[in-house]
């Protein structure tokens, strides 16, 4: 995993160089183990460059607030610095239906217009989207049943890093 | 994570980690509340009657407020000039605004346990904005919030409640909240402003002497003297009630240590607070008003939240 992670701030690097205009954003509550790994990584790898980092929580967006079972508890959401005419990279771990990603969009709107938003998963689940979502950076691709569940476990939280599947 | 009652009545039916999960989703509206665009869209599906059978300012204009900021859609509804004064009875009233399609209640009402029989008619989640002197649920909510926003925690701080204990709805939610938080509470007032019984029913100390209290206390949560509610003289005059029972700030300055002062609003000036106390910096009476909208919103979308999933099951 560190591997991929190493080589997605590469990726970053060559996008965004020293990250004047550039602001990273990792979604809660899981996308922001990956999202502060990489904020690490890319001062180690840009020393002297100051890249601003925040966590949005997206459940008071979230489309399924009618039909979900159980009700979700919301998370911090840190954004201590403008978006307006930024370039974003939004974080997350796993891109599965595309809906969350719908949902830290409009939330991320009402913090201000960015001037473009790209979006960075360890995991892209393919053939499962039900919105026309993509990310720009991607982690690993993989193939899972609808069935199964894609869980990235990391050190900090879980006390391993891991890419699991759940039947 | 979930709440365990449908509706907010008062603060004696939830449990501990209910209060919890409120004041952490409420944390979180507060940030939301400090964004350049201060609403989200959880509940735009839903239509909310706020019913104010008795006058309010603060907790009518923040349950609105936190209503929008949910993005639901509220109507309003006061008994002076609608159909109560034509003689209309209360489950009529709320049954044909429901009939309108509205999915959640709001409402004040000067008959304690108005509320309650209501939620055995209705079937849609009720919020008590105060039921006669009985409680006041999200006045206690956000009481303690403010308090775990000032000192951390409310677990272990001692609570003074002072004045008009007898007919405060906001006393008795507040006891009830505080003490299931693992506050220590007393209260002091006249004693002909203190239920007789108070000690042994809920567990709290009692004095009839407000320096004593004061000194004992982090937090001062005093009370309106609230003469609406008195139909026989239970003290000489306000004058006297004031001197012996008013806090003011040579009061405050006299004491061993600093403590905070809360008021639930509309605060009698010169009577059980004075100005120079009530405007000082050991007073957190706007911040309780803003933490208000937070709560409220919390309490809200919680209940909501029930309501939908029981409407999934």
């Amino acid at each position: 995993m560190a591997i991929t992670i190493d080589r997605l701030c590469h990726q970053l690097i060559e996008n965004h160089l020293q990250f004047e205009n550039t602001v990273l954003i990792g979604l809660q509550p899981r996308g922001i183990y990956l999202s502060g790994r990489m904020h690490q990584a890319l001062m180690k790898l840009l020393p002297g460059a100051h890249i601003d980092y925040g966590k949005l929580d997206i459940t008071f967006y979230r489309d399924d607030f009618n039909q979900s079972k159980t009700l979700h508890v919301p998370s911090e959401t840190s954004i201590d610095f403008s978006i307006e005419n930024k370039k974003v990279v939004l974080i997350d771990d796993v891109l599965y239906t595309g809906r969350t990603i719908r949902s830290a969009l409009d939330a991320m709107l009402d913090f201000g217009r960015p001037a473009s938003v790209e979006l960075l998963t360890l995991i892209d689940r393919r053939f499962s989207r039900q919105l026309p979502i993509q990310p720009d950076y991607t982690g690993r691709t993989i193939d899972a049943l609808i069935s199964q569940k894609v869980r990235v476990l990391w050190q900090e939280r879980d006390g391993k890093d891991e890419v699991i599947l759940i039947d | 994570m979930s709440l365990s009652v449908k509706h907010l009545l008062g603060i004696r039916d939830l449990q501990r980690q209910d209060i919890e999960l409120i004041f952490q989703t409420a944390d979180q509206f507060k940030e939301v509340l400090q964004r350049p665009i201060k609403k989200v869209p959880t509940l735009r599906d839903t239509t909310i009657v706020n019913l104010f059978f008795e006058n309010s300012t603060r907790t009518r204009i923040s349950f609105e407020l936190a209503e929008k900021r949910l993005g639901a859609d509220t109507i309003n509804f006061s008994a002076s000039g609608s159909s109560v004064s034509k003689g209309e009875t209360l489950i009529d009233t709320v049954n044909n605004i429901l009939s309108m399609k509205v999915d959640m209640v709001v409402m004040r009402h000067s008959a304690s346990g108005a509320p309650h029989f209501l939620s055995k008619h209705i079937d849609v989640p009720i919020l008590n904005a105060g039921d006669g002197i009985n409680e006041h649920p999200t006045q206690a909510l956000l009481d303690s919030f403010s308090i775990r926003e000032k000192l951390g925690t409310v677990e272990g701080k001692k609570i003074a409640i002072c004045g008009d204990v007898m007919h405060s709805r906001v006393a008795l939610s507040n006891i009830y909240c505080l003490k299931k938080l693992g506050a220590e509470v007393t209260v002091v007032g006249p004693p002909t402003l203190i239920p007789k019984y108070m000690a042994a029913a809920l567990g709290v100390n009692v004095t009839y002497n407000m320096r004593e209290a004061l000194e004992w206390c982090d937090v001062a949560n005093v009370l309106r003297i609230q003469l609406e509610r008195q139909n026989t003289p239970l003290f000489s005059s306000l004058r006297e009630y004031s001197l012996a029972y008013g806090v003011n700030k040579a009061l405050l300055d006299s004491l061993h240590k600093e403590i905070i002062v809360m008021h639930p609003g509309p605060i009698n000036r010169g009577v059980e607070l004075s100005s120079d106390a009530a405007d000082s910096k050991q007073s957190i009476i706007l911040q309780q008003v803003e933490n208000g909208v937070a709560v409220r919103m919390a309490a809200l979308y919680l209940l909501a939240g029930e309501r939908k999933r029981s409407l999934v099951e």
